[in-house]
């Protein structure tokens, strides 16, 4: 765009010639907002053509996932409650690639609320994997990952709360990045589990992860979680492997539900970083058993006080026949809420209650404090820890859905990451079954760039660019 | 551990979430296996275990207490289902009159 071989215009108009041809058949975005992107890729060429500063991203069509609020731009976290919701603030995210000049392509699908591994709990449709439209996408930021896939946007934003980023991405084959908790702000998040999520990219290429991921982060006043810590993913980014140790957690290629298709993919992309220079080294991880179990006591916990604001009072969809205010809550949450959400808003509502907090809540508290110092501990041998990011390849949609268990488990091999709030990146590594794997990165509490290397050393090894 | 229909309703009523008739069984089902699930944390030793309270170690960061400017009171109110002079309107707390 430089050099004004393309303009901002010019590549709006591919994507959405893309998203046209695409949308019918994965249903990736729940709305576009072909207006405002429209406006953005004009001012970005006049940007390019002299009138303002030019990024990165100047110019770039992006699709938001559906929590992170765009002012003045419906945003419903993929739920019926807040239908109509159009948000009077911007989400610190997304204003910095407005003011990169980026271009919004519009709102993508997600599991409601981001609580879901597939995007078959979205309160409007579900997404298809553009891979197999019989399958999902993963979740719950299926629509960012579906919608870079099918190359109806160049990068997408997701949100990470157990895997919700670097899932979709392995499941549909493109990169993914959940940061260092703390390293991008959560301001204008509509918050699922306020200690475990976190905003990262979707990109094709890991180099475009580390650009995006380099204009979203830094510490905002905003967000008093958000860290000030120097932000650089590019210097080290092409250092490949040489050198570094690569840790291999034993109980994460024995997880249970592991496919052997999964898994040769992954043991084959390991001896693909072991010949560009790696040494590796066997880790463990010994609590890694009890890691869903944990999460599924805080997440829900979290998510049963941040979703108390969603009342009918002060935004989103009011059920109208209510005679009393205890009558509108009810109803209002009754209508507005999927099964997922219920389901989970009753779990941490019961792990919080009078007489369980000790024997739940607290116990899960504790045993995360186990789980992040089993990562510590084997981060004292290695450099990054590779494993599978998910244990199954896209499964039928469908197949998964009237068993909450079954679901949660897709999550078994990234939630460690999201309790000890570490920086994980997911890159495609081959196929299995024809279907995309993805190789995880995983590395120590703001080593982002770390984990960032490995997997472009990886990319570089793979595919020899 | 299982969930009893009571249980459920009970929690139902905290998490101010009306239920349709017959979710009761639908749930208690559900959440009881989770749980059963969430049951194997009693096999891990805690008992010197410190709890996670901050999964990153920033310590507590104050500012200073200053007026500054936030949201205007319109346009916090613009996405409200019934507003009237500049306040939320909620339905009365007790009955209605007949």
């Amino acid at each position: 765009m430089k050099r004004r071989e393309l303009s901002a215009v010019e590549l709006l108009e591919d994507c959405l010639g893309v998203i046209e041809r695409e949308e019918p058949r994965i249903h990736a975005f729940v709305r576009l907002s072909e207006e405002l992107a429209r406006a953005q890729a004009e001012e970005a060429d006049r940007r390019f053509s002299g009138d303002g500063q030019v990024g990165p991203l100047t110019g770039i069509p992006v699709a938001i996932k559906d929590v992170l609020c765009v002012e003045n731009v419906e945003t419903t976290a993929g739920s019926q409650i807040l239908r109509g919701f159009r948000p009077p603030y911007e989400s610190t995210a997304v204003a910095r690639l407005r003011a990169q000049g980026a271009v919004f392509l519009g709102m993508t699908n997600c599991d409601e609320f981001a609580m879901g591994s597939s995007t078959e709990n979205s309160g409007y449709f579900p997404t298809r994997n553009p891979h197999d439209p019989s399958r999902v996408p993963g979740g719950s930021s299926g629509g960012s990952a579906a919608a870079v896939a099918a190359g109806e946007a160049v990068f997408g934003l997701g949100t990470d709360t157990g895997g919700s980023i670097r899932q979709p991405a392995a499941l549909c084959g493109v990169v993914g990045m959940k940061p260092t908790y703390g390293r991008v702000s959560r301001y204008g998040l509509i918050a699922f589990a306020s200690s475990l999520d976190q905003i990262g990219p979707f990109t094709r290429m890991v180099g475009d992860a580390a650009l995006v991921l380099q204009a979203i982060a830094g510490w905002d006043r905003r967000d008093a979680t958000s860290v000030d810590r120097p932000v650089d993913m590019l210097s080290s980014l092409e250092r490949g492997v040489e050198g570094l140790r690569l840790g291999l957690p034993r109980e994460y290629f024995e997880a249970e539900g592991m496919e052997p298709g999964v898994r040769a993919a992954v043991e084959r992309a390991v001896l693909t970083l072991e010949r560009a220079g790696a040494e590796l080294v066997d880790v463990r991880l010994p609590h890694t058993d009890y890691g869903l179990a944990a999460y599924y006591i805080i997440a829900p916990a979290e998510a049963s006080s941040n979703l108390a604001r969603f009342d009918g009072v002060r935004y989103g969809a009011r059920a109208e026949s209510a005679g009393n205010l205890l009558e509108t809550y009810l109803q209002t949450r009754r209508g507005g809420f999927g099964p997922e959400v219920r389901r989970r808003i009753m779990l941490g509502t019961y792990a919080l209650s009078a007489g369980y907090y000790d024997a739940y809540y607290l116990k899960a508290q504790k045993v995360r404090t186990l789980i992040a110092q089993d990562f510590e501990r084997a981060f004292e041998s290695c450099d990054a820890i590779v494993s599978a990011t998910s244990p199954v390849v896209a499964f039928p949609i469908g197949a998964k859905v009237a068993d909450p268990l079954a679901m949660y488990v897709c999550d078994v091999l990234t939630l460690g990451g999201n309790l000890a709030a570490l920086p994980g990146v997911s890159i495609p590594c081959g196929t299995s079954e024809g279907l995309p794997v993805g190789l995880q990165v995983l590395a120590p509490q703001w080593a982002d760039g770390m984990a960032l290397r490995v997997a472009r050393a990886y990319e570089a090894a793979s595919n020899g660019s | 551990m299982t969930l009893t229909r009571d249980e459920v309703r009970h929690v139902a009523m905290l998490a101010r979430l009306g239920l349709e008739p017959g979710e009761e069984d639908f749930y208690a089902e559900q959440l009881s296996a989770i749980l059963a699930h969430i049951d194997r944390l009693r096999e891990v030793d805690t008992d010197a275990i410190e709890p996670t309270a901050q999964v990153v170690q920033v310590g507590s960061r104050l500012r200073e207490d200053l007026p500054e400017p936030s949201l205007p009171q319109e346009r916090a109110l613009t996405n409200a289902p019934e507003t009237k002079d500049g306040f939320f309107v909620v339905k009365a707390i007790q009955e209605s009159e007949p």
